[in-house]
């Protein structure tokens, strides 16, 4: 199958008084169309750079210096400004960590959600106001009219983060991006989200990436898991075969540190040391070698480090798989 | 709109502390009233008690607050011992011309401020900003009357484009049908074109001086509530959703920007008001300023006193109108 999403080999720099952050090197990934994908790693890793360069958000600081994003074939990046534009929301959409700081604090959220219906319909006022509710009663608001004339200030996050799934999924987006939804929520909130943004993406047959770092979500929604380190995809795999046979040391370490996943609790243990400083102008083609109980001298050879196959759509980019 | 009308009411009070407080700095202040009236070497002690009885000197302070209080309702704020005029008819006089200046002066600034600074904003680094920069500067570090002085320099003596600084018109026309005590809207309600070019070229200067010294401080705040709101996660989403820009940098960005900035234009108002004593004696501008301080030169306490409450009711407006507007802007301006 065509994937829906292609980003290929994805460079991304950011210019800071501090240095160049070398955020995503050479960066791949495919989505498929429906699917739902897990994007896994820990706090710096690109998830979020990754989600931005994919939207077209990226801040000013921003860079990218290689690669391509395929969306059904077309490369986003060398869309036009306004072309991009009218395929925000309706190609793919993103809802945010933090959801009421998503929002305009000085809109009435039905405003903010009749906003994006306008900018991509013409359909009559009449018609947003009653598309707007609509979406409303989809994400399960209750009293929709009432809390269409809300501002985000008078709204709990959960539904802060209802009104940001509403507005994302206001165009029918082919791909949905959700970047750490329920982080900051309380735990009932969180599944509930989890279960809404499910239900209205099968429904649609919308593809998901959600991005977390909390391994144990992720294994529970999704279809297949990326596992993301300091800038990399170390590893992409269905769910199930990743849980059952992780192949790089990273996503091995990553599942022995959830306590939910570790077989028992002796098992469990944090990865050593840290990810490297991406400002560093030597970063080493792997990464994770610096943390790696696996290390070789073959590990720091030159070269772009390959995401190869090593299973039924199983790829990893190891240079010494066990 | 209840939330309005109980800013309203939460103003009287101040006002009325206002009250008290210039009521009680006249009895503080050096000098015997009754004296300075009487100030006649042949006058006798008795002459005095009369003139102190004749003003109400002799009755308790709460007596004679009342007494203050109601000709304050009748709209008598006493007599300058300056001119023998009535405080309440001078300052009807010279009010509006002082507005009249401050105002043009306050719309010429903010129509050239807010959008340098929001062009600044969404350029930053770009010549317009440095522009801005050295704008703001310039504007913060030279002192009205500096800079009112040069442009007189420049644009009456050098080029000789505008009039003389002699005050509102030009001595040879008569002053329009007085309807707002506005010369130019006057003079454009009774038709009569060259009375307002007149006297629109004489508000020219001196607002202009206005306007540079408030420019400064509405810029940089433009700029700064612009990148900030410009930076924030709401404008992500917004951009996200494909929202064109204008929408974006207009009704998303600005209007969040604009609660700092129209906090700033209350300050910057209130500000110009003071700058004004300043700017009227450099363009002998006839204004509440220029009489402000004649009567500190005369010791003149009934004009200094009505000028005091002025100002005070004059600033407690201000922020009434800077409190409302947030209001209006703000939703979550809820108190
Ligand atoms: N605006 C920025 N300026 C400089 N560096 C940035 C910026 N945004 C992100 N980065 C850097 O890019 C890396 C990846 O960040 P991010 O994608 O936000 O991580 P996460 O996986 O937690 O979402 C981090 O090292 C971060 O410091
Ligand atoms: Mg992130």
């Amino acid at each position: 199958m065509t994937p829906l999403l292609s980003i290929r080999a994805l460079s991304v720099e950011f210019d800071t008084r501090h240095g160049t952050v070398h955020a995503l090197d050479r960066l791949s990934l495919d989505i498929a169309p429906g699917e739902i994908i897990g994007i896994i790693g820990e706090s710096g890793s690109g998830k979020s750079v990754t989600a931005h360069a994919v939207m077209g958000i990226l801040d000013r600081a921003a860079r990218i210096t290689g690669g391509e994003v395929l969306f059904q074939g077309e490369n986003l990046l060398e869309m036009g400004r306004r072309a991009r534009d009218g395929w925000r929301g309706r190609g793919a959409s993103i809802i945010f960590q933090n959801p009421r700081a998503a929002l305009n604090p000085i809109r009435a959220v039905g405003d903010q959600i009749a906003d994006v219906v306008a900018r991509h319909s013409s359909l009559s006022r009449r018609a947003i106001r009653a598309r707007v509710l609509e979406l409303l009663r989809h994400v399960r608001i209750p009293d929709p009219e009432r809390r269409a004339r809300a501002y985000p200030f008078q709204l709990s996050g959960g539904l802060c983060q209802r009104i940001g799934i509403a507005m994302a999924l206001a165009c029918a987006p082919r791909l949905l991006i959700a970047d750490e939804p329920t982080t900051g929520l309380d735990v009932t909130t969180q599944a509930a989200i989890m279960a809404l943004i499910r239900e209205r993406a099968r429904e649609a047959g919308t593809a998901v990436a959600l991005i977390t770092h909390d391994v144990a979500l992720a294994a529970g929604n999704c279809d297949r898991l990326a596992i993301m380190h300091a800038g990399h995809v170390v590893e992409v795999a269905p769910t199930a075969a990743i849980l059952a046979r992780p192949r790089h040391p990273y996503t091995a370490g990553l599942l022995r540190s959830v306590p939910s996943l570790a077989g028992s609790l002796d098992q469990l243990q944090a990865i050593p040391g840290s990810m490297p400083d991406l400002r560093r102008p030597d970063l080493p083609p792997c990464r994770f070698a610096e943390r790696c109980p696996r290390r070789l001298p073959r590990c720091d050879a030159p070269g772009p480090l390959a995401l190869t196959a090593c299973g039924p759509g199983h790829l990893v980019a190891c240079r010494n798989l066990p | 709109m209840t939330r309005i009308g109980l800013r309203v009411l939460s103003a009287i009070p101040t006002l009325f502390g206002v009250v008290v407080i210039t009521f009680l700095l006249t009895r503080v202040l050096p000098g015997d009233p009754a004296v300075f009236f009487a100030s006649n070497p042949s006058m006798s002690a008795s002459d005095i008690a009369a003139v102190r009885e004749n003003l109400g000197l002799d009755r308790p302070l709460y007596d004679q607050f009342l007494i203050y209080l109601g000709n304050l309702a009748q709209g008598n704020l006493g007599r300058s011992i300056a001119t023998g005029q009535p405080v309440a008819a001078e300052f009807a006089r010279r009010l509006p011309a002082s507005a009249e200046l401050t105002l043009l002066a306050f719309l010429l600034a903010v129509v050239v401020a807010v959008p340098l600074g929001l062009v600044a904003a969404l350029r930053p680094g770009s010549l317009v900003d440095h522009a801005v920069r050295l704008i703001a500067t310039l504007g913060v570090s030279m002192p009205t009357f500096v800079s009112g002085l040069l442009l007189i320099h420049v644009f009456y003596f050098r080029a000789g484009v505008l009039p003389e600084p002699i005050g509102r018109l030009d001595p040879f026309l008569f002053e329009p049908a007085r309807v707002t005590g506005f010369l130019t809207i006057d003079a454009l309600i009774s038709g009569e074109g060259q009375v307002f070019r007149a006297a629109l070229l004489q508000l020219l200067l001196p607002a202009v001086t206005m306007a540079l010294f408030a420019l400064a401080p509405l810029a940089r705040m433009t700029r700064a509530a612009m990148i900030a709101a410009l930076g924030s996660d709401f404008i992500r989403t917004a951009r996200a959703a494909g929202l064109s820009r204008g929408r974006i940098v207009l009704i998303y960005a600005l209007r969040n920007a604009m609660l700092p900035v129209v906090t700033t234009m209350g300050m910057v108002f209130s500000y110009m008001l003071g700058a004004n004593v300043l700017v009227e004696r450099v363009f002998s501008w006839p204004g509440i300023g220029a009489f402000a301080i004649d009567s500190i030169v005369n010791l003149d306490y009934a004009p200094l006193q009505g000028f005091v409450l002025v100002m005070a009711a004059i600033f407690i407006a201000v922020n009434l109108v800077v409190d409302i507007v947030t209001v209006l802007i703000d939703p979550r301006a809820e108190d």
